[in-house]
This record gives structure tokens, sequence and C-alpha cells, in this order.
């Protein structure tokens, strides 16, 4: 069966690319796109990794078909700096060290630009539960959510 | 031989989206896919056609009136919580939804597919029954309603025919002193799949008598189940100890789960009273407040 | 080099900050390269195919319909890997048996658990390759599973390996048995002890199968060429491991393989044995193209990792004054399907922390049909420390004494003995608990229903070997490669050090972790060993850079060797010569060219020993009495470090162990059917803590040095996940009045004991 070719706007750039009906957004990202930022953990929807931005609503790009994507817009860990500029978020995960291994890194960053693009001043319990479907191994979350917190701060301050 | 290769479809139309599960057997209807893509991934294989309903206008719908809620069946879990007045008018609803899965999964996840899955546990099935919503299926012979309370017929049954599929959900509007709330057992705080569920809807008279009751519980039985035994006990007087604990042990008494992963049917028969209790207390809290 | 912790009252300029780790940005950004991040033109797809049985005799394998396939490029079984030996006894220092990896890889005579692989198949996609493996026609003889400790010991139990007798100390066995291995440790005299005992206390334990739950799943990229050598490129926590056990399994020259270690998802020891590289090399020899091999994470849960499940008994006597006088201790370990539970390991370090006169302690390492467990952070010790602080904490309530009170009435201190022989050096035991007593958390106030629970853990923490280089680059800036993948954080560790002694700004200091023919040999980054071992090899060859460095200097001033001192980054002419002045580095390095060419030195390491390290934990938790479901409401960490080279990375290992070890003591472990099939391989019913279960983790960090590292390193990682089963069981016995002796303590667990102990 011929390949469906899809349009579709990734990190602002109008893109193309060809899948089967079944393949997901994850796998042509990473394996037809090269786009290896967006991680794979499970494939089932339960860690996180993957996230990525669909039509501005945040999914596990893991359980997004591909071909759904025509037309819409994804966003990435790949568009999340502003060219040479790192955001308030990925800036407070270095200062923090919320990240070990790095593995679960790029979906964190990804969820929380959006926690924080809906909720400027999340508490930490509220930082906690949006967060609750990006999995970490390694840091036990205290340094991810300080990191968090400490981001929502600078963006108020810079808005202000 | 070669790996198998699905077909996709996103129609514009309701019987565009008919006609294409009609014709192809196995087809899937897709909406969020947290499901379906699942059970692809554990194992099941792919369908031979994926319909993508997102692109129906119908389907993605939002409308709220003096009679309630009619909204599309592909509408996200997070795009329900969001709303406003629909968290003010269904609390208990907005709180289910809210509950289904992470976030991500909560950006795909629809009521259409929690309901459709017909997974004893699923979230939103006994907040969508306590407020007595209604699905819309369209089929080749037109469009039926059916309650959800009908809806499933046992694990990962329902009354759908081929070439049906639900369109759409009508939740009327609550009474001037009601309303409801859901609550569900999990190991963690997030991430789980319910040990039990269980959701309440209360009408109030002026004085605070409970005029009528609807108790649902998921993860208990086949399908979800309402409790009339329970809803009898709460009915009749102000929410107290005595209707409380009766109602509680219709709940424990009506519950009828398997032993799983997930818990022990001892467990479950005793947690379904529990939440049964403390979702009624909640459901009246705000029934008061309205 | 010396071994001796240098002057401890040194000024440490850089050692103790926090700067930005260097690997950082491509980590925030997406950047960065991790196992199944790599491909190469024309590389295949390789899936193995893993058996539907959990004990089996393989009669037969046809792979002729599988190879027929279209896209399908190879198909291998153990049959095109050379048959090595089962060796019974351990080989070697390390207990490497040979036989039995290859075995885990590919099953040869027997599937020993649901999910063994006992084929591979490498096609042009991987969804050709999983249905190819679907044609693989096996003539099974299914056997009866060993399921558990009890079923393994059963008189009629069926024994795994024909032939396999009892090894080691303690009670004979007879005959062929599933207890592969016996430990014992023995000290003064049991009897007499519990005879002089006040108070007896005893109970038996158990706790689950666990996995690492790292969020990577095993992946790799595998080149074979056509003149015979090979690339590797893979998630591994020992690329030297990787290279030489490849080249065992396949029958290959090591000198051929060239490993490429890529950044690493998590690993937490699960990442030190190999599972997909040799295959990749069979599929990528055979087919003539390069393999990639990516696991699932349903084949992670039930084809790698786990630790022991286990069954323990242990009995305490002490004094009515709180002196423990005596210690009966037994640990029956699941070790998967070949021997090598981490059982060993929890002998030496369960009862170490306390002086006890008299002890006897019995470990038993059985197989089962399980898969075969790999090391995961501080093996076997937090299993054990389970009973061991659950019993302690017992006593104190009998006694009616502080739980750290009792604790440090009988800490071990410099000087005591381990229960497994040797004399501790200097240790921050007694430190830790004065520390976790002062906390504030150790004086807040608790409320119904909820409970504080105090436990403490040790682990030894690994030498082992490394090699580093250090070079000048001629602006005055350095590289240090070293050869130990960086799990978190040590590429910062390694450069602080170095900047530490070259006197420059560690932001002029690029770390690198460098291939297997970049760099000399290096252990795997595991047991805790790498800030301590590695960054001694780092130190060593930063000092003799600085000679280099001293002899330039020498020459560009004229004066002798003896007259220049290295000062924060200058060379500095001293003893008469002063009046010569100083060179900075980066005119020495400038001129290098000059004066003798590039400056590169390389040193290695191979401690027999590091610096012990003792942590106390405190739990404070709330139970929800009607459904028995907790919550961790505080948590505090105190631990020795021995010094913090970067503390916001001593900080992330106290947490992030914390965190691993309160999800194995309330609600992760392996569930599996009566077939023996694991029912929650995801990680939907395998319950990692989420961001939601969690508080923040507050930490003290201890600092009493350790003599053998010259900064005074000790290790940090594993320690963490030592005390947190026995901290949340002592919270909850606190909390509820009931002593669990069963982990996890799950919510139908715990209503179930609150309803039992009405």
């Amino acid at each position: 069966m011929a390949k469906i070719r899809v349009e579709t706007t990734i990190n602002g750039e109008e893109t193309e690319f060809l899948c089967n009906g079944q393949e997901s957004l994850l796998e042509v990202l990473r394996d037809g796109l090269g786009m290896t930022g967006t991680k794979e953990g499970c494939t089932t929807g339960d860690c996180g990794a993957c996230s990525v931005v669909v039509d501005g609503r945040l999914v596990p790009s893991c359980l997004v078909l591909a071909a759904e994507t025509g037309g819409r817009t994804v966003d990435t860990i790949e568009g999340v700096a502003d060219g040479q500029t790192l955001t308030p978020v990925q800036q407070q995960f270095l200062e923090h060290g919320a990240l070990q291994c790095g593995i679960c890194t790029p979906g964190f960053i990804v969820a929380a630009e959006k926690l924080l693009e809906k909720n400027p001043n999340p508490t930490e319990a509220e930082a906690r539960y949006f967060l609750a479907g990006n999995l970490c191994r390694c840091t036990g979350y205290d340094k991810i959510i300080k990191a968090v917190l400490d981001a929502a701060a600078v963006m108020r301050e810079g808005r202000a | 031989m070669s790996a198998p290769v699905s077909r996709f479809e996103a129609p514009t139309e309701v019987e565009a989206a008919v006609a294409l599960l009609a014709e192809e057997e196995g087809a899937r209807v897709l909406s969020g896919g947290t499901d379906l893509l699942v059970q692809m991934r554990l194992g099941a294989g792919a369908p031979p056609l994926f319909v993508d309903v997102k692109r129906i206008p119908r389907l993605t719908a939002v409308r709220l009136d003096s009679n309630g809620l009619r909204i599309g069946a592909a509408v996200p879990a997070a795009e329900i919580y969001e709303n406003d007045e629909i968290r003010s008018l269904w609390p208990g609803l907005a709180e289910a939804t809210d509950l289904i899965g992470s976030t991500q999964i909560q950006g795909r996840a629809t009521w259409s597919g929690n309901l459709c899955n017909a997974s004893p546990a699923a979230d939103a099935v006994p907040a969508l029954i306590a407020c007595g919503a209604t699905a819309v299926v369209a089929g080749p012979k037109g469009e039926r309603r059916v309650a959800v309370e009908d809806f499933t017929t046992g694990p990962g049954k329902t009354v759908l025919e081929r070439g049906e599929l639900v369109i759409e959900f009508e939740v009327p509007a609550p009474a001037v002193h009601a309303s409801d709330a859901y609550l569900r057992l999990i190991p963690r705080t997030e991430m789980d799949i319910a040990v039990v569920g269980a959701g309440v809807a209360l009408t109030l008279d002026a004085a605070g008598t409970v005029e009528s009751a609807r108790v649902v519980l998921g993860a208990v039985a086949p399908t979800a189940i309402r409790v009339p035994d329970a809803e009898a006990a709460l009915v009749g007087s102000p929410l107290g100890d005595e209707s409380l604990s009766a109602a509680a042990a219709a709940s424990t008494a009506a519950a009828n789960p398997i032993d799983d992963k997930r818990g022990t049917v001892a467990y479950r028969k005793k947690i379904a009273g529990v939440l049964t209790t403390r979702a009624a207390k909640v459901a009246y809290e705000r029934a008061q407040a309205r | 080099m010396s071994a001796a912790t240098d002057d401890s009252n040194r000024k440490f300029k850089q050692i103790g900050s926090r700067p930005i780790r260097h690997d950082g940005l491509d980590k925030v950004t997406g950047r960065a390269r991790f196992g199944a991040d790599f491909t190469l033109p024309g590389a295949l797809q390789g899936v193995f195919v893993r058996s539907p049985y959990a004990h089996a005799k393989i009669l037969k394998i046809d792979t002729s319909k599988a190879e027929k396939v279209p896209g399908v490029k190879a198909v291998i079984t153990a049959e095109d890997l050379p048959e090595l030996p089962m060796s019974w006894v351990s080989q070697g220092p390390a207990g490497v048996d040979s036989g039995a990896n290859q075995r885990v890889i590919l099953a040869r005579e027997k599937a020993l658990y649901h999910g063994h692989a006992f084929a591979a198949v490498a096609a042009a996609t991987r969804e050709i390759a999983v249905e190819a493996g679907r044609l693989i026609e096996v003539e099974w003889e299914v056997l009866p599973p060993v399921l558990s400790v009890d079923q393994a010991l059963a008189e009629d139990a069926p024994i795994l390996h024909e032939g396999q007798k009892t090894e080691g100390a303690g009670p004979p066995v007879e005959g062929d048995t599933n207890i592969t291995n016996q430990i014992v440790f023995e000290g003064g005299d049991l009897d007499a002890g519990f005879a002089d005992a006040d108070l007896v206390v005893e109970g038996e334990f158990e706790t689950p199968m666990v996995h690492q739950g790292y969020i990577e799943p095993h992946a790799c990229l595998v080149n074979a060429r056509e003149d015979g050598t090979s690339e590797i490129w893979c998630a591994t926590q020992g690329p030297f491991g990787v290279k030489t056990e490849t080249a065992t399994l396949t029958g290959t020259d090591p000198q051929t393989i060239k490993v490429t270690p890529s950044e690493i998802g998590g690993g937490f020891g699960g990442k030190i044995p190999v599972y997909l590289e040799p295959a990749a090399l069979a599929l990528s020899r055979k087919a003539g193209r390069p393999v990639k091999m990516t696991m699932t994470r349903e084949e992670v849960f039930r084809g790698t990792g786990p630790t022991s499940g286990s069954k323990m008994k242990l009995k305490l006597g002490a004094k009515s004054d709180g002196t423990l006088v005596a210690a009966d201790l037994r640990l029956d370990f699941e070790a998967g399907c070949f021997r090598g539970s981490p059982v060993g390991a929890a002998c030496m370090t369960t009862l170490s922390p306390y002086v006890i006169p008299n002890f006897r302690i019995l470990g038993r390492d059985i197989v089962v049909n399980k898969p075969r467990v790999a090391a995961y952070r501080a093996p076997g010790a937090p299993i054990g420390s389970f009973a061991a602080e659950s019993l302690l904490d017992e006593l104190a309530r009998k006694l009616g004494r502080d739980p750290i009170d009792l604790r440090l009435q009988n800490a071990i201190e410099e000087g005591g003995r381990a229960k497994y022989g040797p004399k501790f050096g200097p240790i921050g035991f007694k430190e830790t608990l004065e520390a976790a007593k002062a906390h504030p958390q150790y004086k807040t106030a608790l409320e119904g229903n909820q409970g504080r629970g105090v436990a403490a853990g040790f682990w030894f923490n690994a030498g082992m070997q490394s090699s580093a280089t250090v070079s000048v680059n001629p602006d005055g800036s350095a590289v240090v490669r070293t050869g130990n993948p960086d799990i978190g954080g040590s590429r910062a560790s390694m450069a602080l050090m170095c900047a530490e002694e070259l006197g420059i700004d560690v932001a002029r200091v690029r770390p690198m972790v460098g291939d297997t023919d970049s760099v000399g040999h290096c252990d795997p980054t595991g047991g805790s060993r790498v800030t301590y071992a590695t960054g001694m090899a780092v130190i060593d060859a930063t000092r003799q850079v600085i000679d280099h460095l001293r002899a330039r200097a020498a020459t560009m001033l004229d004066v002798e060797l003896d007259s220049i001192e290295w000062q924060d980054g200058n060379a500095v002419a001293v003893n008469g010569a002063s009046d010569k002045g100083s060179i900075p580095i980066e005119d020495i390095a400038r001129k290098m060219g000059a004066t003798g060419g590039p400056i590169v030195a390389s040193a290695s390491v191979s401690p027999p020993a590091a610096g012990p390290g003792f942590g106390v934990h405190v739990c404070d938790l709330e139970v929800d009495p009607e459904t028995g479901v907790s919550r961790v409401l505080r948590y505090l960490v105190v631990q020795d470090a021995g010094k913090a080279i970067h503390p916001t990375f001593v900080e992330g290992q106290y947490q992030g162990g914390a965190a691993q070890g309160i999800g194995w003591a309330l609600n992760e472990e392996y569930l599996w059917d009566e077939e023996g099939k694991v029912e929650n391989a995801g990680f939907l019913d395998y319950r990692v803590p989420v961001a939601s279960d969690l508080p923040m983790i507050d930490t003290v960090i201890v600092e009493v040095p350790n003599p053998l590292h010259p900064y005074g390193v000790r290790g940090v990682g594993e320690t963490p996940i030592v005390p947190p089963l026995g901290a949340v069981a002592n919270a909850m016995r606190d909390a509820t009045g009931v002593r669990f002796h069963r982990l996890p303590m799950s919510p139908p667990r715990v209503l179930d004991a609150l309803e039992g102990a009405e």
C-alpha cells in the first residue's frame, strides 16, 4: 500500500513526510525526520518521555498517529529554545541540576513549558500533579519541581 | 508476506465516517487513541483502517444551554475540565475527566473512548451515569440515543453495532440544589487505573433533604453499576451518619469485583463503601452550596 | 601518586561549588544522543524472539520459515554463538560465568523464564522482524516452573540446572539443588550471646523482586565490517565490559571491537550486564549490514534487570540498657535463572553498621524461573537492611528508647570490625546519626494517623580500575577524558577536580567520555566509584600535567624545577628565585610547541578499597485508615559524602536513591501468574513513584574525609537506597501500630493489616 503523504508544521517549519497508517508521530519524528530529542520510554503513554505539543495540546507522541498531524502544528523539544537563547525552564533545569541521566529531561521541559503557559504561578502540588505523567527515576523529582517553580518566578518577573 | 499496513482516513462528515466503518471489517474509530494504540502496541495488532473522527465538526463542538451540555465525542478530556462552566455545573464529572491518565493523556483521551473501550474501571463512565448522560450514536440506520448507563454490556463489550460510532454526549442540566462528585482509589496519586471508582449525584430540596440520588460504582463489576439500595438509603433525609453507613453497606454488598493485579475482591468491596460515603459527602456539600 | 588525603585544612577554590554541568545544554535542548538515537545507512532492525514458557526444554528450533520472509536478512539462535560451558564455580574475582551470560542472551538447552530470548531476527523494519519471529517453530518440553524461594527449596522441586551442587560454606546440601551457593559469617558465641540477652526480638521478612526502572530501554547499534572489526554504539554503564563480553560470547578477538558509549538514560546497575550487543554483532555479521536493536518497555521488564526477591529471618538480642549482644540472620535470595544474587553483599552489609559481639549470618543464593538478576544500586543491602532496621525499631520501642539514640549506642566506629572481617577506617556513621537527630524534621510534631520512622544503612563503595587522560590546549584550557559514561553529572565532577588542581576556572576544562580505543581501561560506572576512583586518576593525571607545566616554566624563566611552585594557575618562582616572577598557564600553554611539545598526561588507578558510606533516613508519613493508602509527608536523607565535589549532584544521588527506596517500600513489585509470566510488564502497573507521590526530599551532607582519596571523597550513589525500606516500614509502624514484614506496603496490604490488628 502506498504511504501517506503528510504536510504539517513542526516547530514553525512547514514539513512534509511519508508514513504508514499505523506509524506514530514519535516514530516519524525520531526515525523519519531524525528529530531524536523526543525520547521513547514506553510507547504506551505511561512515561512522558515523548511529550510534544500538537495544536497547542500537550500529548504523548507515541499515542498520536503521524497521519493525524496533517495540517496541524507540532512543537517538540528542538523548538523550545528561542534560537540561541534558552527559556527560563531550560535555564533553571541547568541551574538546579534538575537532571541526572537526562533521558526524561526533554519530556519534562516540553510539559513544564505548557504548565507555565497555562498557570504562571503554580503551587508545588499543582506542578507535581501536572507533571505526574513524566517519570524520572534518577532525581526523586525534588530539583525538577524546584526548577519549574523557579522558572515560573523568573517568567513572572520578566513579564512584570 | 510482509507486515500489515493500515489505512488511515479522516472524514469531515458523520455520514462518511459511518460509511467507512461499515465497509471495512475491523475498522476502528480513532479519537484520542489512548486505549486503541496502547492495545496495538501490546500485541493486539494494527486494525486495517483507522477512522480519525477529529475533523468532523460535530464531534469537536461544545454547546451549553439551559437544557444542559451537548458535547462532541472527540473533545479531549483536557478541553472538558478546562471549561469553567462544565466544572461548575458538573464538578464530579469534571473531576472524573481530570483523573483519566496523565496531563499528556488528557490531551488526547475522550469520553467516547473511555466509554467505548468498555473497561469496568473507566473513570468518566460512573460520573456520566451519575449525571444521567446520554450517548448519541450514529450508524448506517441513522442516529439513536443510548443512556450511558445502558451502553456497556460487559468488559470490552458495548451496544455498538458495525458501522456505528458515538458522536455526541448529552448531559442534562442539574436542578437548583444538585451536584455531583467522583472519587477513585489508586495506589499512587496519579497514573493508575482505578481500583474502585464511585460517582454520586444528589438533588436536595430547599431544606437540605436528599430528594434524589444516583450512586454509581466502577471497577467492581463487569460494567459500571448503579447501586439502587445505596440511592434509596440516601434519599429522604439530610445526609447523616445513618444514611451514609447504610449507603456504604449497600455499595459494599452490590460490588461484585474480581481479584486481579490491581486489587482483591475483599479490598474492592470495602473501598466501594468507603468511597460511596466520601463522594456522597462531597456531592452533598456542593449541592448545598449551589 | 599519594593515596592519602591531602592536608585536611586545604582550602578548596572550586571543589564544593555548583557549576552547570558541561553536558547540560545538550540535555535540555534534546541534542544529547542516547542509545536509541544512533543509526547508520542501511541499518537493519533486530529483535529477540522470546519464550512463552517460564521453564521448558528446547528440543528443536526451526527458523526456516522466518528466514524466507521478504525483508529478513538474518536469523540467529544460540547455535550461532560458540558454545561456552556453564561454570558452576565462579571464575576469577568478578565471578564471571560466560556460559551463563551467553545463555541469558540466547537460551540454549532450556528457556529458564517467561520472556527468555531464544532467537533473534534482523530485518528491514521492526514490524517485519517481529512478524518473522512469530514463524520460528520450536519444539518445547514444558516443565513446571519454580517461582519462589519456597518452591525452589521444596523437596520435590524441579531442578533448574541438572548437576547443580551447592558451593560455599554452611550446612551441607545433598544432591542436585537449586541452592547454588551458601555464605556464612560468624563471630563470638551465638548461644552465649542470646543467653546473655535481656530482650530478644525476631521476625521473618519478605521482599519482592523489583526492577531498576531506568526510563531508557536498552539500545545498541552494531556494525560488523568486512575486515572483521566492528563498531558498537550503545547505552551502557561499562563500555569496556561490553567490549570484552561481546568478544567472549561471540568468540571474537576483543581488539577488533570498538565500543562508543552513548549518553545513558539511567542504569542503576541494570546497564552493566550485556543483553543486546553479542546478538546484534552476530546478526550484523550474518547479514553484512549494521544492526540496531532496541528493547520495548515490556522487554525491559520481562528480560532485564531485576534485583532479588527475598525471604529473611532475623533474631536480635540486647541487654536492657540497649546494648546489642547477639544476632542470628538468614537471608534467602532469588538469583533468577542463574546463580549470582547479591546475597553475599547483603550478608556483609546488613549487620555491619552495629557492634554485635556474637552473630551468625547465613546467606543462600537460590535459582528460580525468573530473569537473572542484575546489580541494582547497593545490591542486596536494602533488602537485608529492611529486616535489620525493622527489628532495631522494635527493640527501641520495647526498651522505650529513641531510635536514633539506640543506634548511636550501638554504632560501629573507626577501628570496629565489619561482620565480614576488616576493620573500618574513619567513617561518619555517628556524625550522620547526630545530624539526623539535630535536624528540624526530627522535632516536627506529628498528627493523627501520622508516623515517623528512622533507619540507617551502609554500603562499601567500590574502587576498581580507572584511567584518565588530561591534555592542555594552546590557550591554557584543558580537556579531561575518561571512560566512564556520565550517568548523573560525573563530567562536572571530573572537570572540577582537574580545575581545582590546575587552578583554572572549571568552565575552561572540557570533560569528555571516550570510546574504548581512546582512553585506558575503566571499569563500569557503578559501585559509587567514579568520583572516587576515576576522580583519583584525574587528579593524578592533572598533577603530572602540572609537573610538565612547571618544567616548561622553569625553562622559560631559566630557573631550577625545584624553584617553581604551582599556585592558582600560575608557575611561580620561589626559593631565592622569586625575582623571576611567575608565568600564567596561558603563557606556558601558548609556548608549549617551543618548550617541548604538547602537554598530555595519563594516569590509572586500581584502589583495592574505597571509603564506606553511611546514611540515616527519617520518613514521616500519613496513612488513611479507611483505605490503607499512605503518603510520605516529609523525608530526610543524611549521609557522609567524605567530601562533596559537586554538592548539587550529591544531593541528587541522595534524593534519587531515597525515591527508589520509597517506591520499593510502598508500591513496586513484580506480579507473576501461576505460569511464571510477569503480569505488570509496564509502567502502568509496575508503579514507580510519580512526581505527585513524593514531597521535597531534604538532604544533609556530612563530610568525614575518606583518607584513601586526596580530597576525602566517598562514593555517594548507592548508600541512599539502603535505608528507605526500613525507614518507611518504621514510619508505617509508628502511624498504624502494625509491624509490616512484607513489602510492598501497598494499600490493600495495609488495610488488611489494620483490620487484622483490630
